[in-house]
């Protein structure tokens, strides 16, 4: 996005525009499937909701029309369950959603709670079999001496049907919260990650799992990491990548060994003394990590910073961006109301150019590599309506502040921006805020 | 079997001698809401296609299966396989293209058991079609399938080219071996993992000058493939490519490829090696195996990867032995996983070794690995005893077994124990009875008042398969006295054992031993105060009762059942009356 994000316009905003917002619709994961065409939400109440792009329109005044994300299929992924035996409950919010690459017609995802992976199935279906033997058109039974010749149904067009069906369940492997899934450029296994196991997955395997990273210690007592994120490689298939709460990130090489707990690589960045505080800790562990699409580089995101790590440098960061410098001075006040424990996602552009990351307020930030230009901007009802353009918006700590100028202390901290996600090939954004979905594109022409 | 919808059955019998009826509902059930039912229409859908007749079946039924693909999988693979039983049914040989259309759709499904049926259809009614046919109809179906948008159906179509090359003319064997070799570059891993798999299978049709020219290009292709899934899949294919080609290439075509594959950076592709092993060797002759194999395989009994140096382990048998045994020593040293491994195929070398050498290189590593700390190592060892036996006696090892079973017997771990009881008849079978009667008698009884259950059920069953073994005499002296004892003793889990145990060994122990010994002490048990001990008395008396002789089941059995028949306790009562109904007490 040659970041002329000041021009953007607002293409489609407040698709999931409720006046009244429940927990439940609150969105937990969005995610763009492998050709943009496709946008998936998942939600606290345990809902997936897939949007579809429209197709592209030539219309007669040469003006290209951009083709606008509409609902597709609107489904329930998991309900509420009750774990009998450690008497727990089970929440059916959707953690993460994967898409797996186009293998026919039908389009398939994995979506992840807690506990359980589920593998969906989105399909549609345009024909319908019609006539029967023993009933006639309007369904009555027909007298069974009248039937004196065999009707065989013949398939007739209809409404476009969009079905979603739940294909696999892979359950009980997770004593902890799975906290992502990625699925191998192998499109034969994936992993399912929780705070402090990976586990490899055949897709087509339910009923087992390979264990293959347990930071597990004998004695619970001396557990001082855990794991925050996990992901695979998008072209080595034997390589995954697993982020720490202590910042560190580890790269590992399935080939090696059929149990990773040796890593080959390890990023960490050391410690400034000068910045040291009881909030380090906490602000230097990992939310995110994602590797760029052409597999070169890592991307992490802390509490403050998103960081850019080149996979040949494992002592220090190749690029370190900051998010929100301005909360510096209220990490107390952060760790009061839980805020510095908020999982911040982050999102490489198509090219690898731009990385797009969350803050408070409904601010959302983008970071152009090349060009080292930052934006911040603003995913809020009130200051947009469709096809406006966006606005940089800009926070000042204390002292004056300018017009247009936010100061620190009136961001509101309950409207954060967690999960974001990038089109594969285009600039188009979409931006999750509480129960709201905004997508953003460039402007045209 | 025959499950139907109410209504409709009931109609069926009011109207018996309508034959259209059971069809017309077999037709409608094809799109029933129960997918059991769909699934038993499908199943009868030559019943559908007799009563349509062969020209109805190809204009009517199948363009109606063509679209029944959003089906759930068992319907689809049901179909699947129907499908290729079907050419009577659409007309014989000439009509039998008419199968293509639903088999291709079925060929793109995303299940892969649906698909890899679909392909075995396909496969079957190609041998149905005629020269010309399978040039007309198969061979482009076959070519849609591989160009396909889908990696779905090009995966189907690999699995088709074996089939219809052999009867194709020269100008289609060239397009064939085209779109092989395109699917063998394919983007997805997918679609090479299963070109890869299926390389073995073509290069069997292919004149041998074209497996030189193209199959072995491919095979070093896929071999040397980024994904190391599709490199593993390459080693399968080695085997059958080392079969068709001629000693002397060997050499020059295959082996380069193989050794590669042997040091393999990924621990997934050496693991094949060391799996595929036996077969390897027998593909490439015993020369190569001796110069080039055989290293390799040493070094796979040294992997850094315990899954590959167990692989390797298990294939130990059968190898030359004399090259083997300094790096089977070597595993001593290594991991337990590997060294359980080991230890289930090390006893059945002895019978390859002969008794010298068995006593000489494989009694020490025998006796080293019964005292290996992990219980799973010894039982292995011990589970696969009666192979030594044949070879040496088991008199040589039962110095150091009884130590080592006797730490089995007590193992903190019940499946361990458990596991060892399991041995126990065979054990006592090789050992003999003196042994037995000396050392392991007392831990067979041991195990009768365990705290788990599953140990004390165990111990019972093989207390019955030793009175089998050593006779009723054996089982009078040395067992029954023991188990008759516990019947006063104060836990009543005990007392209840006691009745396990005669349930188990009436029979073994014969009519006598069982109303002169047992039956006493089991009436005597019913005034037991604990109700659970009473309900098994009945339930005891009902088991044993067919052993007893008519007297003593009127005098002595049936009062007793009676006075429990009016037991307090419900349960009593329950199993009490439901003694009385099954004896022959009246």
């Amino acid at each position: 996005m040659e970041e002329e994000s000041d021009t953007r316009k607002i293409n489609n905003s407040f698709l999931r525009d409720h006046n009244y917002a429940t927990e439940a619709d609150i969105i937990s994961t969005v995610e763009f499937n492998s050709s943009g065409e496709l946008l998936a939400t998942g939600d606290k109440g345990g809902r997936v909701v897939v949007f579809q792009r429209e197709q592209e329109v030539e219309n007669a005044n040469n003006s290209q029309r951009r083709g606008e994300y509409n609902v597709y299929s609107t489904f329930q992924s998991h309900e509420p369950e009750f774990d009998y035996l450690k008497s727990l409950e089970i929440e059916e919010k959707i953690n993460k959603i994967k898409w797996l690459p186009q293998q026919n017609a039908a389009y398939f995802l994995l979506s992840t709670n807690d506990k359980t992976v589920k593998l969906w199935k989105i399909s549609e279906r345009d024909k319908r079999p019609e006539g029967y033997n023993l009933k006639d058109e309007d369904g009555r039974i027909r007298d069974p001496s009248t039937i004196t010749s065999l009707r065989v149904p013949v398939l007739q067009p209809m409404d476009l049907m969009v079905e979603a069906t739940a294909r696999r369940v892979f359950s009980n492997a997770h004593t902890y919260h799975i906290n992502s899934i990625s699925v191998n450029s192998d499109h034969q296994t994936y992993i399912s990650t929780d705070d402090l196991q990976v586990n490899l997955w055949n897709l087509e395997i339910t009923n087992r799992s390979f264990n293959i990273v347990d930071i597990k210690p004998a004695n619970m007592e001396e557990l001082t990491e855990v794991i925050t994120s996990a992901e695979f490689h998008p072209q080595q298939c034997h390589t995954f990548a697993y982020s720490s709460s202590k910042g560190s990130i580890r790269l590992c090489d399935m080939r090696q060994a059929a149990l990773c707990d040796r890593h080959c690589k390890y990023f960490e960045e050391p410690e400034d003394p000068s910045t040291r505080s009881f909030f380090s800790e906490i602000i230097s562990s990992i939310s995110d990590v994602k590797f760029s699409h052409n597999g070169r580089y890592l991307m992490t995101r802390d509490y403050l910073t998103v960081k850019v790590w080149d996979l040949q440098m494992e002592n220090k960061p190749l690029e370190t961006y900051q998010v929100h410098d301005y909360l510096r001075g209220k990490l107390c006040s952060l760790y009061e109301n839980d805020c510095i424990f908020d999982k911040f996602e982050c999102v490489w552009n198509g090219s690898d150019s731009v990385i797009m990351t969350g803050s408070y307020n409904n601010f959302f930030r983008m970071f152009d590599r090349n060009t080292k230009r930052d934006v911040t901007l603003e995913a809020s009802r009130e200051n947009s309506k469709p096809r406006a353009i966006l606005k940089p918006r800009k926070v000042c700590i204390g002292g004056k502040r300018r017009k247009d100028e936010i100061s620190v202390d009136s961001l509101d901290f309950s409207k954060k921006i967690l999960h974001t996600t990038w089109h594969p090939h285009e600039n188009i954004i979409a931006v999750a805020a509480t129960n709201n979905l905004y997508i953003f594109q460039d402007k045209v022409n | 079997e025959e499950k139907r919808a109410g209504p409709a059955s009931t109609l069926y019998c009011a109207d018996g001698d309508d034959s259209l009826y059971p069809i017309a509902v077999l037709i409608d059930e094809l799109r029933n809401e129960d997918v059991q039912l769909r699934l038993n229409s499908i199943k009868k859908l030559s019943t559908i296609a007799l009563a349509l007749g062969v020209e109805r079946t190809r204009t009517e039924l199948l363009p109606f299966l063509t679209d029944t693909i959003y089906d759930e999988d068992e319907v689809l693979l049901a179909l699947a396989e129907q499908l290729g039983n079907f050419t009577m049914l659409v007309g014989g040989p000439e009509y039998v293209h008419c199968l293509l259309p639903p088999l291709e759709s079925l060929a793109t499904v995303e299940e892969t058991v649906v698909r890899d049926k679909a392909v075995e259809s396909l496969r079957k009614i190609s041998q149905e079609h005629s020269p010309v046919d399978l040039e007309v109809h198969f061979e482009p179906l076959v070519k849609r399938l591989a160009s396909g948008d889908w990696f779905t159906s090009r995966t189907s179509a690999c699995g088709l080219f074996s089939v219809c090359y052999p009867r194709v003319s020269s100008t289609v064997k060239a397009e064939i071996r085209q779109h092989f070799r395109t699917l063998c570059s394919d983007d997805t891993p997918m679609v090479r993992r299963a070109a890869a798999s299926k390389l073995g299978e073509f290069a069997k049709v292919l004149e041998l000058d074209y497996v030189k020219s193209d199959i072995i290009s491919l095979f070093t292709a896929l071999a040397s493939d980024e994904q190391d899934s599709v490199r593993l899949l390459a080693v399968e294919a080695c085997v059958s490519i080392a079969t068709l080609l001629p000693q002397e290439d060997l050499e020059t075509l295959v082996m380069p490829t193989l050794r590669q594959a042997a040091e393999d950076k990924s621990w997934r592709v050496r693991y094949m090696v060391a799996d595929k092993f036996s077969e390897l060797q027998k593909a490439v002759g015993p020369e190569i195996t001796k110069n080039d194999l055989v290293p390799a395989f040493q070094n796979l009994l040294k992997d850094c990867e315990a899954e590959v140096r167990a692989a390797a382990a298990n294939k130990v048998k059968g190898k030359r032995l004399n090259i083997m045994l300094p790096f089977i020593r070597l595993i001593q040293y290594t991991n337990q996983h590997v060294k359980s491994a080991l230890a289930s195929v090390i006893m059945g070398l002895s019978t390859i070794l002969g008794k010298d050498n068995t006593i000489e290189h494989l009694l020490p590593l025998f006796l080293a690995q019964l005292k290996d700390e992990c219980p799973e190592v010894r039982l292995n060892i011990i589970s696969n005893l009666d192979c030594v036996n044949e070879v040496i006696g088991i008199r040589q090892l039962s110095q150091s077994l009884l130590p080592a079973i006797v730490e089995l017997a007590e193992d903190a771990k019940w499946r361990v124990r458990l596991a060892i009881i399991e041995y126990m008849p065979l054990l006592a079978g090789q050992l003999g009875v003196e042994f037995f009667d000396e050392k392991l008698n007392t831990l067979c009884m041991a195990w009768l008042i365990d705290h788990v259950y599953a140990i004390r059920e165990a111990a019972t069953c093989n207390l019955m398969k030793l009175v089998e073994k050593f006779g009723a005499e054996w089982a009078q002296n040395t067992i029954v006295p023991k188990v008759l004892g516990m019947a006063n003793d104060p836990n009543y889990l005990h007392r209840m054992t006691t009745l396990f145990c005669i349930n188990a060994l009436s029979e073994a122990c014969g009519q006598e031993i069982t109303t002169k010994q047992m039956l006493p002490v089991v009436l005597k048990m019913s005034n037991d105060q604990v109700a659970n001990v009473r309900f098994n008395v009945a339930k005891s008396l009902q088991k044993i009762g067919p052993v007893l002789d008519n007297n003593a089941l009127q005098t002595e059995v049936k009062p007793v059942l009676e006075k429990l028949a009016s037991d307090q306790d419900m349960d009593v009562k329950y199993f009490a009356q439901e003694a009385i109904s099954v004896l022959p007490l009246a």
